[in-house]
């Protein structure tokens, strides 16, 4: 679900500012123009890197989804806000986003598996270690792997099934053969995939509360539960609304996992995948620059709306 | 301060470059790539892109340009093969630098040929020495020669249709879904394999056009607000016969987790009993009963269940026609590779399909076709371009898998609404189109 592997610039509000107004403010110009000039070039490599490949891709982005252009051709006309109209006026194109109602549930559920784990494992326990990687280990995996071995756990016969009959539950359900079950199953594997990634922001987050705390706690004989409730939960209030959001626009933005299993077949397409259809099935390439603009939008807006619902509050313990 | 600067800074070089992008492409003459008058005429290094990876990583292209110079001793041909074809030559033609020869992508635009490749002709002069040449002509003027072309119609295993006790093909639509139904009764095969997840072999469905009726020029009748899915139009036959194959459950039981390769073996071993799929992939069909001890001449290939005045029609349509590159510095060598691949290099007959070159005959594996005495027709390409302009505008994909993996779905009932309704918006999307895109 939360797709931070290749996530969009604007999808992640950047932090990187560039700092060379401090390197100014704590040496003053005493040493020439060189001397001014050396944090620039320092600054240049990425620089160029952050411009090469974010903001002129996007300014492409924003200049095709003016026109007309299929993609191919040398020639494109102007056209306007009228590939945005046509997004805004032509519900079919909107109703997709009913399937990332799926992944926003399993997200819910996954940041809660993630948390159960998290708790869990910050404690003393045996082989804490291994488990830490086993949950962590499906993140590691590429994303068209995942599909296609879960494509032969799907199959009818496949894993699922066999598993499912060595317990009596054996069943003839084709698990990808209708649209509830297939975009169940679906993101199912999404949970499965990104549990991991979860997990570890949690634990990190845990991990960095004082151990005195929970020390002091357990002599004043607060329960498991209660040092959950009490330490654990405000302590780790900013990274669970980080995943909040990354929930929330990686569930807009769902594409890999549906695209390999089943192409966006027995409606299970999603917004992107909509898109890409747009641009490389029926040449539309300026439609689809505009539905990606228009994702963009909306990803900023759910999260400027969540910052203001969920402000930064600084979380003092001690 | 330092920070907005910053920013200031990287959006304005964003928008710099964003329309130094956009401009700068060189122009190119539209000269015509001749074929060289003297063998030595043609030199230099040409390279090739092509969507056959399994040729090019077997040696099977290595061994054509070997042959090929011994003809040509000065030109060097080098292949790149590509996975994605369709996609990565796309973007690769918003450049200068895609190939010397290239199989024309089904994204580019009929009108737009003359910008991308350079002429190999006149249509008159072409037309009558090659088929499908009608397809690559803007203009009067000949852009592309097909590498091969292929008839459509029905693979099925000989052995399970004789078991289940049906001796000749069905004529009609409601024969066929019958003769289906005696093989799910009579025997162990799945009688249908839909390939549904792979996609493209729905998409060969629409080959049929033309097949139905006999007529060559069926799909050029699909260029305006035709209404194609009315009762009686040819994609209604086509596309009902899909829909009652899956209906009556004769297809297998979960689409979405079929499997290309899988099938071929399937229906070498008498799993399957049919397919919808080009003349193409009987060679490999047989290729993968050797491969699984099972007779080869067990693959049977039928028309689609359809006559008129009692005989069966098979529409023949191109497969990839390969162009010479507007921007190319061999156009020469270009055009030499070309037409030594059309009527030299034996390909089409290896693979078993129909060949460029009209004096060539057919092929082998359409010999129950002959011997049947099955009408060839091939597909009149006139208004291809326009039809592809409206199903493009129109978001149906005659080619593409999408609206027929819809198909399969309402036919089994896992998406809602009946086969008029689905027959009802796609008459009225293409009509809509028409109006916008076609003439």
């Amino acid at each position: 679900m939360t797709e931070t592997t290749h996530t969009a610039p604007a999808k992640v509000p950047r932090a990187t500012a560039p700092p060379p107004a401090t390197g100014r403010r704590s040496s003053p110009p005493r040493g020439g123009p060189l001397r001014r000039l050396t944090p620039w070039l320092f600054l240049a490599v990425p620089l160029v890197l952050l411009v090469t490949f974010t903001y002129v891709p996007v300014g492409n982005m924003i200049y095709y989804s003016l026109t007309d252009w299929d993609g191919v051709s040398p020639d494109r006309n102007f056209t306007g806000l009228d590939n945005y109209e046509q997004i805004f006026t032509r519900p079919e194109l909107f109703r997709v986003f009913f399937v990332s109602l799926y992944y926003l549930a399993a997200s819910a559920v996954q940041i809660a598996i993630a948390l159960y784990f998290a708790t869990v494992l910050s404690f003393d326990l045996r082989f804490r270690n291994l488990f830490k990687g086993i949950l962590f280990f499906p993140y590691l995996i590429n994303g068209v792997a995942i599909g296609f071995v879960f494509l032969y756990f799907f199959q009818d016969g496949g894993t699922l099934d066999s598993v499912l009959s060595w317990f009596g539950a054996g069943s003839d359900h084709a698990w990808l053969g209708d649209p509830t079950s297939a975009n169940v199953s679906l993101a199912g594997v999404s949970v499965w995939r990104f549990t991991g990634l979860n997990f570890v922001l949690f634990l990190g987050a845990i991990q960095s509360v004082p151990a005195e705390l929970y020390e002091a706690a357990q002599l004043d004989g607060a329960t498991r539960w209660q040092q959950f409730r009490h330490i654990i939960a405000p302590s780790i209030r900013p990274v669970v609304s980080l995943s909040v959001i990354l929930a929330i626009s990686g569930s807009l933005a769902v594409f890999e996992i549906p695209y390999i299993m089943t192409a966006g077949a027995t409606g299970t397409t999603t917004f992107v995948i909509q898109t890409v259809k747009l641009a490389f099935q029926f040449n539309k390439t300026g439609l689809a620059s505009a539905a990606a603009v228009v994702l963009l939008l909306i990803i900023l807006l759910i999260t400027w709306i969540q910052r203001r619902l969920v402000p930064d509050e600084k979380v003092d313990l001690v | 301060m330092g920070k907005k600067k910053a920013l200031t800074g990287a959006l304005l070089a964003a928008a710099i470059m964003t329309v130094a992008g956009c401009s700068g492409r060189s122009t190119a003459s539209g000269e015509t790539a001749k074929a060289p008058a003297d063998p030595a005429d043609a030199s230099g290094t040409i390279k090739v892109l092509t969507h056959r990876t399994d040729l090019v990583q077997n040696g099977t292209m290595a061994e054509y340009a070997a042959e090929f110079n011994k003809t040509y001793p000065d030109v060097k041909v080098t292949f790149e093969a590509l996975t994605d074809y369709e996609g990565e030559v796309k973007i690769r033609m918003n450049t200068d630098d895609y190939g010397d020869v290239l199989m024309i992508p089904a994204a580019v635009a009929k009108n737009d040929y003359p910008k991308f490749f350079a002429p190999l002709g006149n249509a008159g002069e072409l037309g009558g020495r090659y088929r499908f040449s009608d397809k690559a002509e803007v203009g009067g003027k000949v852009y592309g020669i097909s590498t091969f072309g292929t008839a459509n119609g029905f693979l099925y295993n000989k052995a399970v249709w004789k078991k289940a006790g049906i001796t000749k093909w069905p004529a009609t639509p409601e024969e066929f879904v019958g003769d289906l139904k005696a093989i799910r009764s009579r025997t162990d095969a799945v009688p249908y394999y839909t390939n549904f997840k792979d996609g493209w072999p729905l998409t060969a469905w629409s080959n049929n056009i033309g097949s139905v009726t006999c007529d060559a020029k069926a799909n050029d009748k699909l260029a305006g607000p035709v209404s194609p899915w009315k009762r009686g139009g040819e994609l209604h036959t086509i596309d009902s016969l899909l829909h009652d194959i899956v209906e009556e459950g004769l297809s297998e039981k979960d689409p979405n987790t079929t499997n290309w390769e899988a099938s071929k073996d399937m229906i070498a071993k008498g799993e399957v009993a049919t397919m919808q799929l080009g003349s193409w992939a009987i060679t490999q069909m047989r290729d993968a009963a050797r491969k699984n001890g099972a007779d080869p001449e067990d693959i049977g290939f039928m028309p689609f269940p359809a006559q008129k005045d009692g005989t069966y029609c098979a529409v023949l349509a191109s497969d990839y026609q390969q162009a010479v590159n507007i921007h190319s510095g061999h156009k020469t060598a270009a055009r030499a590779w070309i037409d030594w691949f059309a009527e030299k290099s034996g390909f089409s007959v290896k693979e078993g399909a129909v060949p460029a070159l009209k004096s060539a005959s057919l092929p082998s594996t359409l010999k129950d076709f002959v011997d049947n005495d099955v009408t060839f027709v091939e597909r009149s390409e006139a208004k291809t371009g326009q039809v592809n302009a409206i199903d493009n505008a129109a978001e149906i994909g005659l080619n593409k898998p999408d609206y027929r993996q819809k198909l399969v779905d309402t036919a089994r009932g896992a998406q809602r609404g009946s086969l008029d309704d689905f027959f009802a918006d796609l008459d009225k999307r293409w009509n809509e189109a028409a109006g916008t895109a076609g003439s």
